[in-house]
């Protein structure tokens, strides 16, 4: 059963414009961030969301999580339309939707305690009175990893590393027993070192509650090792979705197989697939495939007609020309 | 120095160690031995500051320290005892103020729009006005009083917390943690009260005493130009221009006290408000 479905999705911020372009009455230009995104995720699987940065994908994740606003399309969650959903519904639903984000630095309140921080949550959604709410804090806090919890309940977050930090981000998303959790670049900000054990946390939370998870990584590595699926990402647009294992042993999209020719790690004999350039505008897409003008396989089709997202669940991509390679 | 040493050996603990802290410190002792001098102005003061007590206009000798006025008052008493006005009103001032422009600034900046655009015009058309011109011009409105100078000191300065409350709840409402507490589910009242606010506190307590030391010169041109107290009582504003006509006949003493307490006692907040700004730089985030 799938909890999670996004049909479409768009997502365009307008461009600030000059006084000067005012004054001429330009028409309004827009950032196309998200341009027609739509997959799914069942209950209990993770999906992976790679692309470079810029492409979106943390878009993606705002607006799933309801921190942005859709300009168009439709957010399913178990099956309800979230936008139709009256206030208080929707309030419990994101409820269920929790995200972490990218910067432990940045997402702890500097003036608040760590515990307050994960106690919040509780008393906003009246899961909990204050002491009940503080004792299962400190539980959620030793869960993570943070131990004496008694003793970090009552740190500030400069008193924490960023890997600590990390935690208590956890733990906040965690304590309000979510279904769906949104790992924006989740540990791309923490040392080498740690991130296997951040990353198992998250894993061994997925496992104990049989969570959803869309996780965000510009990391192909990382995407293999925790995602079932995985989905490629560019300007906006989602060019190749499937199993992980297929979709990383078999590239079908040019982009896909350019962005794993650029791991140093994957084993790549015959994957010397280029990539040209820059990513292209994305207030002026280019016309076809956005991704003709970096396409080495590009030709007069991909430049007029831009191809849809064809397969099945297992394996669908959207190119004129796929390739057919094997990277070990 | 016994003041020096006394003064570090009572704010040091209490005040971290780090740049600014031997300004808070200075400041700190300054503005403290004022404010000892204007609660216990009764014991200190060696004379009645409204009677007769030495030969008119005599200058400063051991029986009367900083000399007597025209009318043969003491002026070291009337200096101890001018302190009590000037604080009274510049702390009432300063906290009305705080207390208007803070949660304004706050809720224009959070909610932003039309509501915020209109309200910062408002803002910025009184700070275009010198903010003694502003004052004087409040308190002829008014009426002479110290009631009304203190509405009058108070309106001046609620830009001054509108701007920077604004200002850092414009830079603050994008940060990750907000982002992050709403995601949990908090809404704006909350977001303000508990996200938002404490991670004002600091620029307002520094704002608090910059702005005082600045009010204290508006306080003291309000004084002088006899829009609080009237005499007999004294206020070293009001002293200052009853000492003027005196001063071309070489009658230094009259003005020079009151004169330089002023200055003391602005350059005491001054002092704190820079050092705490110091102290609380950015980068130094706890």
């Amino acid at each position: 059963m799938e909890i999670l479905r996004v049909e479409n999705l768009k997502k365009y911020f307008p461009v600030q414009k000059s006084f000067i372009e005012v004054l001429l009455s330009k028409e309004l230009k827009f950032i196309k961030a998200v341009d027609g995104v739509s997959f799914g995720v069942k209950k209990g699987e993770i999906l992976s969301l790679v692309g470079e940065s810029g492409c979106g994908k943390t878009t993606v994740g705002r607006l799933i999580t309801g921190l942005e606003e859709p300009t168009d399309g439709k957010i399913y969650f178990k099956g309800e339309d979230v936008s139709k959903l009256p206030k208080d519904r929707r309030k419990e639903i994101y409820r269920s939707i929790q995200i972490i984000f990218q910067d432990p630095y940045a997402s702890l309140n500097p003036r608040m305690k760590i515990g307050e921080h994960i106690t919040d949550p509780l008393l906003i959604h009246d899961i909990a009175d204050n002491d009940t709410a503080r004792k299962m804090a400190i539980e959620m806090l030793e869960r993570v990893g943070l131990v004496p919890g008694e003793q970090f309940f009552n740190r500030l977050p400069y008193q924490l590393s960023g890997g600590q930090r990390q935690r208590v981000a956890i733990a906040r998303a965690m304590v309000l027993n979510p279904e769906f959790i949104v790992a924006d670049e989740a540990v791309s900000m923490i040392d080498v070192s740690l991130r296997a054990a951040i990353l198992n946390l998250l894993l061994s939370f997925k496992e104990e509650y049989n969570l959803s998870m869309l996780f965000i990584t510009h990391d192909l590595s990382v995407a293999k090792l925790v995602g079932e699926r995985i989905a490629v990402m560019y300007l906006g647009r989602i060019v190749e979705i499937g199993d992980v294992d297929d979709v990383i042993h078999h590239p079908k999209h040019p982009y896909t197989a350019a962005l794993l020719s650029a791991v140093p790690s994957f084993d790549k004999r015959d994957l010397k697939v280029d990539i040209r350039g820059d990513v292209s505008n994305p207030i002026d897409l280019p016309s076809g495939c956005r991704y003709n003008p970096r396409c080495p396989f590009a030709d007069d089709k991909c430049k007029e007609s831009e191809p849809e997202l064809e397969g099945d669940d297992f394996h669908s991509f959207a190119c004129w020309h796929p390739l057919d390679i094997e990277v070990e | 120095m016994i003041v020096k040493n006394l003064a570090t050996r009572i704010f040091k603990p209490i005040i971290p160690e780090a740049e600014g802290r031997n300004m808070v410190i200075a400041g700190l002792a300054i503005v403290s031995i004022i404010l000892f001098m204007a609660i216990f102005a009764d014991i200190i003061a060696p004379y009645n500051p409204t009677k007769f007590s030495g030969k008119p206009l005599s200058p400063p000798s051991p029986s009367n320290l900083m000399g007597t006025d025209n009318l043969g008052r003491d002026v070291f008493s009337r200096v101890i005892h001018g302190s009590r006005v000037v604080l009274m009103v510049v702390f009432s001032a300063s906290a009305v103020s705080m207390a208007i422009g803070v949660p304004i600034g706050l809720i224009s900046g959070y909610f932003g729009g039309k509501l915020d655009r209109a309200i910062s015009m408002i803002m910025d058309s009184m700070y275009a006005f010198p903010s003694l011109i502003l004052a004087i011009a409040i308190a002829a409105v008014l009426g002479p009083s110290v009631f009304n100078a203190v509405i009058a000191i108070s309106v001046v300065y609620v830009p001054t917390y509108f701007r920077m409350t604004r200002g850092q709840t414009l830079s603050l409402k994008s940060r990750l943690f907000v982002e992050a507490a709403r995601a949990s589910g908090a809404g704006n009242l909350r977001i303000m009260r508990k996200y938002i606010f404490p991670n004002l506190v600091t620029t307002v307590i520094v704002v608090f005493s910059l702005s005082i030391a600045d009010a204290i010169l508006t306080e003291a041109g309000l004084s002088f130009l006899g829009f609080i107290v009237s005499a007999p009582t004294p206020d070293w504003g009001f002293d200052l221009s009853s000492g003027r006509p005196y001063l071309p006949s070489g009658y230094w003493w009259m003005i020079t006290f009151p004169g330089a307490m002023v200055m003391i006692l602005a350059l005491g907040f001054a002092l704190i408000g820079e050092g705490l700004s110091e102290l609380y730089a950015p980068g130094r985030e706890r």
